[in-house]
C-alpha cells in the first residue's frame, strides 16, 4: 500500500527572479518544518493556489530544485495564463499555499553510469533537482537543453554543476540550430534517457530512444484538478489501462505507454 | 458543544459531513490531509458492474469558479471495490457509502445486492443522474418513470439507507424527488453536475473528448440551493445538499435551504482539508448562534 506523506502548507517566497521573458525562478521556505523531512524525490510536483484568485483550482508545477541545506524549494514558471503569470508576479515576501510533494519521481536506480537528461523549454525545471540527486549518487549526467534561442535557454549555468551541458536552440543562436532531437550529442551511447518537454518533443525522444533501445522516462503534464489521484481527470493511456498521471506519474517509462 | 449528530433514514452520522462521489477517491487520498474519522461518512467513487475505462483524455477544464468534468465513471467495477477496497477502508470508524451506477435497470439490482451483505455498508446512493455515460445515467434521472423503476428495483435489492442522487438537468427537479420517495428511497441527495461546455476558440475545439461535460464548484452553487429548497418542501424522506460548497458558511446555507446533511465535492481540490474546517465551522456556528442541536436549523427557509 502507498506510503502517505503528502502535506498543505504556506511558503513564503524569499526570491522571484525573471530569468527570461516570460519565465520566472521562484525559490520558497516553508512558513514551517522542513523540506528534508517530506523525503522529497526528483520528478515529484507541488499543487499551487494561484494569488488573488487569479484561479479556481490549483495548479500543478514541477519541483525544480531542493536546497536542504538553505531549506528552499525553486520552482521553474513559464507564463502560460492567468494562474501562471499571477505566480510570476507575485513579489519577494509574498506566501503561497502548496500541497506537496505529490507524485512518483524519476527511477534513479535505472540511471545507469552516463545517463542523458533533456529537457525541452520548461520542462528541464525538473531536471535539475534529477542532475544534482544522480550527482550525489557519484553520476555525472550529460544534459540536452533545448530552446526557441539563447536568451530562453534555462538555468544552463545550473545544469553545469552538475554535468556536460549540450543546448540547441531553434535559430541556433545558442548551441547547435534546430530541434533537441537533431542534436548530435544523440548518437553518443546512454545508459539511459530522462525527459521533459512538450508533448511532440518527448514523443520524438522516445523513438529515438526506441531505436537505440536506451531505456527511458518522459514526465507528463496532463491537465489536473485535485492532484492526487482523486478525481481521475489526468488520465494517460498505459498498458495498464487509464492511469492517473497525478499519482501513477508524471513520470512513466515508455514502454508503459501506448505511443 | 452542539449536537452535530443527523440521522438519513436508519443511518446514523456523528455530523452532516459527507464527501461527495468522484471527488474523494476511497478516501485514502486525503488521509495524509485529515482524520477521515472526523467525518460523518465517505461517498466513494461512481461503482458499477463491471469495470470501465472511462472517458478519453482531456476530461477536465476550468471554468468560472468552476469546473466541467467528462471522467465517464472509469472504476474497476463492484467486485474489485468488495475485494480490494472495502477491507481497507474498515480501519475509519466514518460511515461508507458507496455510489453506484449502470446501464440498465438490472446493472443497478445486481450492484446493490452485491453490496447488501458488506457489513459497514449501512448506506448506498444510487447515482441515476451521471451525465458521461451515452445510454443508461441521464435516461434514469431525467424522467418520473424512468428514476421511479431504478429505486424500485433497486429498493428490492437494498434493505439498508437507499439515498438516490438527483440530476439537476430536469425541469421539474421536485416531480422526480417525489417519483423516488414513492417507491421507497429514504432519502435523495442533490445535485449531481450540470451539463454544460466549454470551447477552445483559438484551436477551434472543445476542451473534452465528449464535447460536454458536468459543471461542478462554486460557480452551481445557487442552483443547488435552490433546488434543494425546492426538494425538501415537495418531500418528507431527509434531503442531502451539495454543489458549490465551498466552506462552512455555504454548508450551513444548505442546511438552512432544507438539507439534513450535506456533501463537499469540488471544494476537496482546492482545499485537501476542507470537510474538517467544515465540521468545526458548524461547531462555531451554533455556538454563535445559541444552536443545541444542528437539526434545528434544518429547513429555516
Ligand atoms: C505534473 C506537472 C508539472 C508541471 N510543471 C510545470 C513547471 O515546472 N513549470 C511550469 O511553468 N509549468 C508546469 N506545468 C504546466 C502548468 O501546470 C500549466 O502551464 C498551468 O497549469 C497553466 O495554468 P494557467 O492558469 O497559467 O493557464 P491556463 O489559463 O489554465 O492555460 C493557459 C494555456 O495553457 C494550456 N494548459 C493548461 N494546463 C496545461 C497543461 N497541464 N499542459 C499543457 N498545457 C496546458 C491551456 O490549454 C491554455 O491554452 C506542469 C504541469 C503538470 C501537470
Ligand atoms: C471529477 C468528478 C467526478 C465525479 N464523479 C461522480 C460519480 O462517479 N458519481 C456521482 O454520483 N457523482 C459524481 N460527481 C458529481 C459530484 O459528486 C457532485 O455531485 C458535483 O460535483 C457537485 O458538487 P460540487 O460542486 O461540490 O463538486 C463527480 C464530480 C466531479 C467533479
Ligand atoms: S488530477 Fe485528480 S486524479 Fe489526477
Amino acid at each position: 500500500m502507498e506510503k502517505y506523506n503528502k502535506r498543505m502548507g504556506d511558503f513564503r517566497i524569499t526570491e522571484n527572479a525573471a530569468i527570461a521573458e516570460n519565465y520566472s525562478l521562484l525559490k520558497l521556505i516553508p512558513v514551517e518544518g522542513l523540506l528534508s523531512d517530506s523525503a522529497i524525490r526528483p520528478g515529484q510536483f507541488v499543487q499551487v493556489v494561484t494569488p488573488n484568485n487569479a484561479t479556481y483550482l490549483r495548479r500543478p508545477i514541477s519541483i525544480c530544485y531542493i536546497d536542504n541545506d538553505a531549506n528552499e524549494m525553486w520552482l521553474l514558471i513559464r507564463k502560460a495564463g492567468d494562474g501562471t503569470r499571477a505566480l510570476c508576479d507575485q513579489p519577494n515576501g509574498a506566501t503561497i499555499n502548496m500541497i506537496y510533494s505529490l507524485g512518483n519521481g524519476f527511477d534513479l536506480s535505472e540511471a545507469g553510469s552516463s545517463p542523458l537528461l533533456i529537457g525541452g523549454g520548461v520542462g528541464v525545471a525538473p531536471l535539475l533537482n534529477l542532475g544534482a540527486e544522480l550527482n550525489r549518487q557519484g553520476i555525472k549526467p550529460t544534459f540536452l537543453l533545448g530552446a526557441r534561442s539563447a536568451k530562453d535557454v534555462l538555468l544552463a549555468e545550473e545544469f553545469a554543476k552538475y554535468g556536460d551541458v549540450h543546448v540547441s536552440t531553434e535559430d541556433g543562436s545558442a548551441g547547435e540550430k534546430g530541434l533537441v532531437t537533431t542534436n548530435t550529442i544523440l548518437n553518443s551511447e546512454f545508459t539511459h534517457i530522462y525527459c521533459c518537454g512538450p508533448m511532440p518533443m518527448m514523443k520524438a525522444i522516445a523513438k529515438i530512444a526506441r531505436e537505440k533501445s536506451t531505456p527511458c522516462e518522459v514526465s507528463l503534464e496532463n491537465v489536473m484538478a485535485c492532484g492526487v489521484g482523486a478525481c481521475l481527470c489526468c488520465v494517460e493511456k498505459t498498458t495498464a489501462g487509464n492511469v492517473c498521471v497525478c499519482k501513477e506519474g508524471p513520470v512513466f517509462n515508455i514502454d508503459q505507454l501506448l505511443w | 458543544m452542539a449536537n452535530l449528530n443527523v440521522n438519513i433514514g436508519n443511518l446514523s452520522l456523528k455530523n452532516p459531513v459527507l464527501t461527495a462521489s468522484g471527488t474523494f477517491g476511497y478516501g485514502e487520498e486525503f488521509a495524509d490531509f485529515i482524520d477521515l474519522n472526523r467525518l460523518g461518512g465517505f461517498i466513494v467513487k461512481g461503482t458499477t458492474l463491471e469495470p470501465r475505462q472511462g472517458n478519453d483524455y482531456p476530461r477536465m477544464v476550468e471554468t468560472p469558479s468552476g469546473m466541467l468534468n467528462a471522467v465517464g465513471l472509469q472504476n474497476k467495477g463492484v467486485e474489485y471495490f468488495i475485494s480490494e477496497i472495502y477491507p481497507r477502508l474498515l480501519q475509519y470508524d466514518s460511515e461508507i457509502i458507496v455510489n453506484i451506477s449502470g446501464s440498465s435497470i438490472d446493472d443497478y439490482r445486481k450492484v446493490a445486492e452485491m453490496l447488501a451483505p458488506l457489513d459497514r455498508i449501512r448506506a448506498i446512493e444510487v447515482n441515476i443522474s451521471c451525465p458521461n455515460v451515452k445510454s443508461g445515467g441521464m435516461a434514469f434521472g431525467t424522467t418520473t418513470e424512468g428514476a421511479a423503476s431504478v429505486t424500485k428495483a433497486v429498493r428490492e435489492a437494498f434493505p439498508k439507507t437507499l439515498i438516490v442522487k438527483l440530476s439537476p438537468n430536469v425541469t421539474s427537479i421536485a416531480d422526480i424527488a417525489r417519483a423516488v420517495e414513492a417507491e421507497g428511497a429514504d432519502s435523495v441527495s442533490l445535485i449531481n453536475t450540470l451539463m454544460g461546455m466549454a470551447i477552445d476558440v483559438e484551436r477551434q475545439r472543445p476542451y473534452l473528448s465528449t464535447i460536454t461535460g458536468g459543471l461542478s464548484g462554486a460557480a452551481v452553487r445557487p442552483v443547488a440551493v435552490r433546488m434543494v429548497w425546492q426538494v425538501s418542501k415537495a418531500v418528507k424522506i431527509p434531503v442531502i445538499g451539495l454543489g458549490g460548497i465551498m466552506n462552512g458558511r455555504d454548508a450551513i446555507e444548505f442546511m438552512l435551504a432544507g438539507a439534513r446533511a450535506i456533501e463537499v465535492g469540488t471544494a476537496n481540490f482546492i482545499n485537501p482539508a476542507v470537510t474538517v474546517e467544515i465540521v468545526d465551522y458548524m461547531n462555531d456556528y451554533c455556538e454563535r448562534h445559541g444552536v443545541k442541536d444542528i437539526n434545528e436549523i434544518v429547513g429555516m427557509i
